[in-house]
Order: structure tokens, then sequence, then C-alpha cells
């Protein structure tokens, strides 16, 4: 059914379908409406589950770890500073193997402090073995927890996921989102059988300490259940689409790209306004197409180079920056091209929420096709 | 071994781990000086010596060398020797 929601209200919606059996959660802008709204679906008993309040996000994510550990469902949502909180709790979780899915809504990191959108936060856990899902628009960020659950809880796989959307874009924006029935998410979406749980009949130890004998195994064993991952995405995408139409299989989405000179690669809500972009330069005769990163993590390096295969020149846009590096996309990108000679120009855009249009999208094209990258787009000389 | 997923570990799982290549001394017990106290069984951490015929043994596949059983001993039957590699 069709409804104009609030993206955090669909995102709860979503996720109260999920049927978790644990919430702890602490709220911070401008993820708050999210766990607002399912503190009051427990307070009014349409959500049969333990909403834990807590005193902060460290311990907020260590009660989702022991209640995952001890076999529930478990859901959280954080942004910025709050995740950076989590930061230890983080490699934790990924390390137990523990399918906790958390809804990350992106907002900048301080200082100086920002409430407003960019990536910087949850691309900064990228090597905590934390699956990262990227929205697009509010409909996608609803969609995905779904397919967060199921590829994160499948006993193949065991990592924990963050499913991204952009801070206020997406999160405090009223859209048309189509949400599906109790029915529906139950038919794709099985009760949790945990792998393994605390229990006091049979005990088990979870997080044990490793020599330097075994420790490397351990990080190779989640390593292969990343890649793994993969596979695992496409087919609950796949599921998903047969059962209700919306086609999210693709770890990248290309968009306008099968003649295209130059290609923009994106994650997240700028896709939208990139693809308005194109349509526009597309019918002056410029021949400019997108490539959106739905799963940053694990990174789908050879669908990329598949996928820009034919390009002149690749242009990142990086809603982040490695300080002292360049974009963490625009590494990646350029690592996933490499040996293919296709130039790929890094554009960090948009920090601490600063606003993209399409005539900016424009501009970044016309830098690349001089050839001009690597660079802070937008900046204001005069406050310099 | 085959690795538990999510670095688990049941009871038990203590015996895998064995002292690595890096111990520096190991003790050396002396039967004929032992008092058979039971003082060096009862203060080794790592709960690797034990009672055979009266006389303490230790197993050194889990001795991590740390010397309190001869710091421990009245009698000084243990002598703590560096290891040969």
């Amino acid at each position: 059914m069709m409804e104009i929601m609030e993206g955090s209200h669909a995102v709860a919606h979503a996720v109260k379908q999920c049927r978790p059996q644990v919430i702890a959660a602490y709220p911070i802008t401008p993820q708050t409406h999210i766990v607002e709204a399912l503190a009051d679906m427990v307070a009014d008993c349409h959500l049969d589950a333990e909403y834990v309040t807590v005193e902060s996000e460290f311990s907020a994510l260590s009660a989702c770890l022991g209640a995952s550990a001890a076999g529930s469902r478990v859901y959280s949502a954080t942004t910025s500073q709050g995740l950076a909180l989590m930061f230890e709790v983080c490699y934790n979780v990924a390390g137990m193997r523990l399918p906790i899915v958390m809804t990350i809504v992106n907002r900048s990191l301080g200082a100086p402090l920002s409430i407003w959108n960019d990536q910087q936060d949850s691309i900064s856990l990228r090597d905590s073995g934390w699956l990262q899902y990227y929205a697009q628009d509010n409909q996608e960020a609803t969609d995905l927890h779904y397919i967060a659950y199921k590829v994160a809880e499948d006993h193949d796989i065991l990592l924990p996921a963050f499913v991204c959307l952009d801070g206020f874009i997406l999160s405090h924006t009223y859209e048309p989102v189509e949400m599906l029935t109790q029915e529906q998410v139950d038919s794709f979406l099985p009760a949790f059988s945990p792998y393994q749980r605390l229990d006091a009949d049979d005990p088990i130890s979870f997080g044990m300490y490793a020599t330097p004998e075994y420790y490397m195994e351990f990080r190779y064993e989640i390593d292969r259940a990343m890649q793994r991952s993969k596979k695992a995405f496409s087919a609950a995408g796949k599921e998903f689409a047969d059962l209700f139409g919306r086609d999210y299989s693709a770890p990248v989405e290309g968009y306008r790209l099968d003649d295209a000179d130059t290609a923009l690669v994106a994650m997240g809500s700028i896709c939208g306004t990139a693809k308005d972009a194109i349509d526009e330069m597309r019918s002056s005769g410029r021949k400019v197409g997108l490539l959106n990163v739905r799963t940053f993590r694990p990174f789908p390096g050879p669908e990329i180079a598949k996928a820009l295969s034919g390009v002149s020149r690749v242009a990142v846009l990086d809603k982040n920056i490695s300080l002292g590096a360049k974009g963490a996309m625009g590494i990646e990108v350029k690592d996933a091209l490499y040996g293919s000679g296709i130039p790929v120009l890094d554009y960090i855009i948009a920090l601490g929420g600063r606003d993209v249009r399409k005539k900016d999208i424009a501009a970044v094209v016309d830098m690349a096709e001089k050839n001009q990258g690597d660079l802070f787009y937008g900046l204001r000389k005069e406050v310099l | 071994m085959a690795l538990g997923v999510g670095c688990t570990a049941r009871p038990g799982r203590a015996k895998d781990n064995k002292t690595g290549s890096w111990r520096v001394f190991k003790p050396k017990f002396d039967s004929e000086k032992c008092s058979k106290c039971g003082m060096c069984i009862t203060i080794c951490p790592e709960g690797c010596i034990r009672e055979e015929d009266e006389l303490p043994v230790p197993d050194y596949d889990y001795c991590k060398g740390c010397g309190l059983c001869a710091e421990e001993c009245p009698s000084g039957a243990v002598e703590m020797q560096k290891e040969e590699k």
C-alpha cells in the first residue's frame, strides 16, 4: 500500500515488521525519529519487543551484542558521534559473528560540530566487518532492512549489517513509500534461528582470546563470509523482486551508462540528483551516465570494473574524506579499475550537509572532461 | 582443530591453549630434594603440575615458564633453566 511517510517512520515501520525481539538505541539527531517511533510502538503494544533504554551508544550496542548472543533478533540505529562511540563494540559484534542490523542515518563527524549529512560516519567503519548497504531513496531505505536481516542471519554469512540513509535528505523527508503488509514480510523473512547462543544447559563463551596461532584465521573467516555475502545479497534481492516487484539484487546499478563517456560513481541520495542532471545533459547531447553503488561492503570491485569498462573517464562523488589521502570510494574505485587505463577522478563533495544541485553535478562533469579532479568541490574561497 | 564461528569456546577448550614457542625458562624438578609438600601444584597458575607417585610432574606443553613453582618451593627442589630452542 502506497503511503506518504517520513523516511524515519517508514524505516521504523519496516523494522517493526521484521519482528525484532530486542531494541537498544540512544536517540541522536538525525536518527531520533526512528527510535522514537519504535519506542512508541513497544509502549503501545504494537510491537512485542524489549526496548532497552540506555545512557550511551556504547551501552546500546553492548546491550544489542548480549541480546544477539543470547539468541534474539536485534535492532539498533545511530549516526555520527553515536557510531563513533560504538566503534569498539562494532568490531566485537562482527568478530563474534552476531547478525545485528543497525540503521545509520548518515551525518558528518565533528569537530566542527555538525548535524548535517555526509557519509563520513559509516565510511569510517568500513574496516569493521559490517555489511554496508546505501539507500538512494526512502523506498530503498525501507526495503533494504528486510534484505539486510535476511542476508545477515544466513548461517553461511552471520555478519552484522548497516543500512545507511542520508540524514535529513531522506530521514526527514516525506515521500511516497509502498509499505509491505506483515504477511508479506513474514513470507520473505523467516523467524530468527540463531546459529549458536548463550545457553546455561550448553555453556559457550563468545569472543574468546586468540593467540597469534589463531587470530589471523579468524579474520580470514570473516573476510570469506563477507565475500560469500555478495551471492546471498543478490539471491535475497532477487527473491524480494519476485515477491514484491522491486529489484535490489544488483550491488551496483548503472543509469544511462551504455554509451557514456563520463561515468559518475556515487552512493545514497545524491544519485537521485545525479540522475536528473544526467537526463538534462543527455538531452543536450552529452554522454554522461551514473553508477550507483548499493553495497559498499563487501566492495563490488569486479562489478564496478565490468560496469565501467566502456567509459572514457570516471568521476567519483565522495561524501567523505580520508584526511591525508582522498575520498574512500575514489580510492577503491581506482583500485577496481587498476590496469584498465581509465582515469578515475575523485571529488569530495557535500561534506557537512552542503547542498548538491543539478548544476553542481554538471560542473563536476565539466571538470572531469577537462581532467581536473582529486579536489574538494565547491570550496568557498572567500572564507578560506 | 577447526575454528568455531565467532571465536566461541565451550568448556574444556583451554586444553587447546598450548604454550607457544616463546617460553624462555622452564622448571626442572629434583625428586631427591622434593619434600612432597604439594606447594608447586597449588601455586601453578596454569594448573599444569600434577602428582604422580607422590611427586610433582609438570606438563611442559602448557607450562609458561613463570617460575612461581621455583619461587614457592620450600626445599629448593625446582630450578628454572633456560629453554633450549
